[in-house]
């Protein structure tokens, strides 16, 4: 498993393509929390796999007036397609070229796979990340470690 | 360890005797196709460890991917009110192509339940909150996707096949008498 960023570190900055045609940079969210989610891959096979929960999560995320990202080496269209079938409300950020580049700066890139971990991050209004976890890729880590986090953060 | 936060209670839906050494907590959407196949296999557990075990149900509809989940768990919890939510429960389950209100009119006549306040009930959305209780309840326990299990309080983490869940069973006996 990779080693993650870890509490107090500032995150790297990144600006990667949101849709086909646009980018997001991580400072356009300075002042909000963010919860970013890599993950392995679009379309898994599973009810409720760790994106279309997060989806259905939203709500308590934005309680905390949080922002939520989800990450994978998979390109803007796959995205587009995936978002689009099961209604996902939140961003999914193609960290495809350079593949797993930001994935590997958060130290959230499994080389043997080429893809990310399941690795979650919550990062302060600030950018500072003050927390992360890595899942066992097998293992859909779930939501509550999110709201646990956020619910920590200075208010 | 992701371990279950919000303990069993008055508001759940339970089967089987209540000082059963083990409780089997699921976490379900009557939309999802792998929770439909998980009915079998937990009535299976049910014969197999009978006083020795407890089942609850809670909803946990996932409901932008399944439209109809939520206004099921709905109905079953008006089922539930007339004391007959697992039979509800096994019966939308048993008919999940057919999930929606011409189902669920059928189903509430089948078991000599009220239409109108039926569809009073779902109109009036007064059974939302205990569904949306035990969503955001399994939110906070680490429920990840349907179904999700519990076993004495513990996140089944392994698939939900019968061998699977039947020997982390027998584990949680064994530490409960150990």
């Amino acid at each position: 498993m990779a080693t993650l960023l870890t509490p107090g570190t500032l995150a790297p900055e990144f600006r990667l393509p949101v849709t086909p045609d646009q980018k997001l940079g991580l400072n356009e969210l300075r002042g909000k929390p963010v919860i970013l989610a890599f993950y392995p891959a679009d379309w898994s096979p599973v009810c409720g796999d760790q994106m279309a929960l997060y989806n259905e999560i939203l709500p308590e995320f934005r309680k905390y007036g949080a922002e939520l990202l989800g990450i994978s080496v998979d390109g803007a269209w796959c995205h587009e397609a995936f978002a689009k079938e099961r209604n996902i409300h939140f961003p999914l950020l193609a960290d495809f070229e350079p593949k797993g580049a930001v994935a590997r700066a958060f130290g959230a890139y499994r080389e043997e796979d080429g893809m990310a971990e399941r690795a979650l991050f919550v990062i302060d209004k600030d950018g500072t990340i003050r927390w992360s976890y890595c899942s066992p890729i097998a293992v859909n880590p779930g939501a509550d470690g999110i709201l646990d986090a956020l619910e920590a953060l200075p208010k | 360890m992701t371990t279950l936060k919000v303990s069993v209670g008055a508001d759940d839906h339970v089967k089987g005797d209540e000082n059963a050494p083990c409780t089997l907590v699921e976490y379900g959407d009557y939309e999802c196709p792998h929770c439909a196949r998980a009915v079998p296999i937990v009535k299976r557990l049910e014969k197999h460890f009978g006083k020795r075990l407890r089942l609850v149900f809670r909803h946990f509809p996932l409901s932008q991917l399944h439209p109809h989940a939520e206004s099921a768990a709905e109905t079953a919890e008006f089922a539930a009110a007339g004391g007959k939510f697992w039979e509800m429960h096994d019966l939308l389950f048993d008919n999940q192509d057919r999930l929606g209100m011409a189902l669920y009119e059928e189903l509430v006549e089948e078991l000599n339940l009220s239409g109108s306040e039926w569809s009073k009930a779902l109109e009036s959305k007064v059974y939302l909150p205990h569904v949306r209780d035990d969503f955001a309840g399994g939110v906070r326990s680490g429920v990840n996707g349907t179904p999700t299990f519990f076993i004495n309080g513990k996140r089944n983490n392994g698939p939900f096949d019968y061998e699977y869940l039947a020997q982390a069973i027998d584990d949680a006996l064994r530490a409960h008498t150990g």
